[in-house]
């Protein structure tokens, strides 16, 4: 769905462009945004891809345009940062945390430019670090799941075994658990190098054996592995839960909600702030109360929401918002208590 | 299966990668041509951005480094008739041991834990390619296969050792800590400006003359020496090689122990020489560029030099060409790359025929064997 949606935005785009080339000497850019991929690539069909149709919406909006790149290797991460900083380019998102050790070098060389840095903390002067309460999203589904499920046990399936996914399953864990403390969770990581981003076909035997357990909804927090799992548990005739986008409309009424990371909103607000020269550095994290995670409600899996799930897991919302539901940080610790 | 073309030795070794080079280029002209963009350009850009200024040049020759490493690694096995396809995994255990000599050993004065390390890379890819090694010498294991399959276990192994033993807690990224800088192997640049001479920041590191090192002594090994005498003689024949009383278990030990040596030397480029630390995936498939770096050098340590830093230009001149034409994307140079392969290992007999008959047309008298026509 994200990849047609992608299609969509780059046609729309295209247009767009076409219609801008008129007015771009009016427009001349005040900003020279910069966007760096991480190795999975800028079509994930998630979270890479997510910051792209953010930026693409951010150069729709001002016709701005922006420059984007993908890197081959871990050598190229510094060269590269440099290489836009050196061109003037500012500011320079990066995505994700395999960035921090380059970022952090050279972020000090170039005291004057504005850099970003998306799931991890790098501590400069000139750096804005978005960091997302995953862990709050995930508690929502995980509220869905357990208001949902008839026999008590629902699975998560995880992409590369690292803090970051733990994450997400600790949250869907406590959301479960906050429903119904008896009820089961099957977790299972799908590998341990970044190949299990993109394997669908591990991540669909990950869930059937979850759903032969007696599991009915599976959270796939897994990149393009996901895909696999909402697939075996449409075809097993069960629900999945999707993530980062919102992936509903995969498989129509297979597919109970999505736990939505808005990538996409971080990275326009980082442009925008830096075009309306509001851009501050630090932290910048996102959680329910900044729109920032969430979960999808559309057409297509608003009959499988029941009014008392819905009712559930709002007030499961406001709580966390208002600090009621004290949700626990995996990445803090290192441990999940349930 | 037709006999093998006999060539003159410097049609054999200068003429034909030229010729299955151009013809990748070529057919990669195209390909530009019809994205819509220049391919002249594309070339000026490829080639300016490895060798227009110093920092490319330098970039150039720290990825040629990997390559000459992960290339010898290969050839070596080549010489005896083995085919080691495991030295992305070899390489990847290489650097467990780096970074354990470098994170525990902490307490060695100066850069003698810089060559504790190297030597750990050393050993480690070593051990891990014993066992494939041992299976094929004592147990007939083909070689291909376990090697194939022992790239996964190291992967599997790294990964989980990264995920849940070496990494830092206070990081996201599956890393070590950074190391002592006893540990670090120099980089040319600091070593440069210690001298007062202006070098731009860049990977390049004391290990691109440890590889050159390693490729004279290779040569020495295979050409020079008795040890060298009985690879060459396993490789071509080993029926012939026993009756010779040269054990091929021994040879093929031996082999593929050296080979896992020489992947290590990966370890030392990347993770001594430039991240200092070990990151998952840190060979990110320059072992299985070591492969097409060996078929194109034709297994010979001068002409691995040459193929390495070759593929080290495809690298940089191709990160700059996709840096500077948002259309050029890093899929496109990657199927450069894969062309090159193709033209210098799977298709390197292809020019081999025509070239043999029009040398021939040329030359004062007929080659001593008849070129084979193949209609």
């Amino acid at each position: 769905m994200s990849r047609k949606s992608a299609y969509l935005c780059s046609g729309v785009s295209a247009a767009f462009g076409l219609a801008l080339l008129a007015s771009s000497a009016v427009l001349a850019a005040d900003i020279k945004p910069a966007v760096i991929y991480d190795l999975g690539g800028k079509f994930d069909k998630s979270f890479n891809e997510g910051v792209y149709n953010g930026a693409l919406k951010f150069k729709k909006d001002t016709g701005i345009e922006f420059r984007d790149l993908e890197i081959q290797n871990d050598a190229q991460r510094e060269q590269d940062l440099r290489k836009f900083a050196k061109d003037g380019f500012s500011p320079i998102l990066t995505v994700g945390f395999a960035w921090a050790s380059a970022l952090d070098k050279v972020a000090g060389e170039f005291p004057d430019t504005k850099f970003g840095i998306i799931d991890m903390v790098v501590d400069k002067p000139n750096v804005q670090s978005m960091l997302f309460k995953a862990q709050e999203g995930s508690f929502l589904v995980g509220v869905i799941a357990a208001k949902t499920s008839k026999t008590g046990k629902v699975g998560f399936v995880g992409g590369m075994d690292i803090p970051l996914i733990s994450q997400f399953e600790c949250g869907y864990a406590q959301g479960v658990k906050y429903v119904d403390g008896k009820d089961e969770v099957f977790a299972n990581m799908t590998g341990t190098t970044p190949a299990a981003w993109n394997d669908p076909v591990k991540g669909g035997e990950l869930a059937k054996s979850q759903i032969g357990r007696g599991a009915d909804v599976v959270y796939a927090a897994a990149g393009a592995t996901g895909q696999g799992v909402l697939k075996a548990a449409a075809d097993a005739g069960k629900l999945g839960i999707g993530v980062d986008s919102d992936q509903n409309g995969l498989f129509p009424g297979k597919v109970l909600t999505s736990m939505l990371k808005r990538v996409d909103v971080a990275t326009y607000n980082f442009f925008n702030t830096a075009k309306e020269g509001s851009w501050k550095p630090g932290f910048n994290v996102f959680g329910i109360k900044e729109g920032g995670v969430g979960y999808a409600l559309d057409d297509f899996n608003k009959a499988l929401i029941t009014p008392e799930t819905k009712a559930a897991v709002d007030a499961a919302s406001a709580d966390i918002v208002a600090g009621k539901i004290q949700i626990h940080d995996y990445m803090s610790d290192n441990k999940c208590p349930i | 299966m037709s006999a093998p073309v006999e060539l003159p030795k410097w049609a054999d070794v200068g003429l034909i990668p030229l010729i299955n080079v151009a013809a990748a280029f070529v057919i990669s002209g195209l390909v530009v041509i019809a994205i819509g963009e220049n391919p002249f350009e594309a070339v000026k850009l490829l080639l300016g951005g490895a060798l227009g200024d110093l920092e490319g040049i330098g970039f150039t020759l720290y990825y040629a480094t990997s390559f000459i490493f992960t290339g010898l690694a290969v050839a070596i096995c080549f010489q005896a008739g083995l085919f080691n396809i495991g030295v992305e995994g070899q390489a990847y255990v290489a650097g467990l041991g780096a970074a354990l000599a470098c994170l525990y050993l902490g307490f060695l004065p100066g850069y003698t834990l810089a060559v504790v390390a190297i030597a750990a890379a050393a050993l480690f890819g070593a051990a891990f390619a014993a066992i494939p090694g041992y299976l094929q010498a004592k147990r007939d294991s083909h070689l291909v296969i376990t090697t194939i399959m022992f790239n996964y276990i190291a992967s599997a192994f790294m990964g989980y050792l990264l995920v849940r033993v070496l990494r830092e807690p206070s990081q996201m990224n599956p890393e070590t800590h950074v190391f002592p800088p006893g540990g670090w192997v120099p980089q040319l640049h600091a070593i440069l400006t210690y001298f007062g001479v202006k070098w731009p920041v860049t990977p390049l590191n004391l290990s691109f003359f440890l590889a050159l090192i390693a490729s004279f002594a290779v040569w020495i090994l295979i050409w020079r020496t008795r040890l060298g005498f009985e690879i060459r003689t396993v490789g071509a024949n080993p029926t012939a090689a026993v009756y010779g009383g040269i054990s091929p278990a021994r040879i093929t030990m031996i082999t593929t122990l050296m080979s896992g040596a020489l992947a290590g030397g990966l370890a030392v480029n990347v993770i001594l020489g430039e991240q200092h630390r070990l990151i998952l995936e840190y060979v990110g498939g320059f072992g299985f560029v070591g492969i097409a770096v060996a078929l194109m050098g034709r297994a010979h340590p001068a002409g691995i030099v040459l193929a390495a830093i070759l593929f080290g230009m495809l690298y940089q001149g191709g990160a700059e060409l996709a840096f500077d034409k948002p259309k050029i994307s890093r899929d496109m140079i990657v199927l450069i790359q894969g062309l090159v392969v193709l033209f210098a290992g799977a298709l390197e007999h292809m020019f081999r025929a025509p070239l043999a008959n029009l040398l021939a047309k040329f030359a004062a008298r007929p080659v001593d064997a008849p070129a084979v026509e193949r209609g």
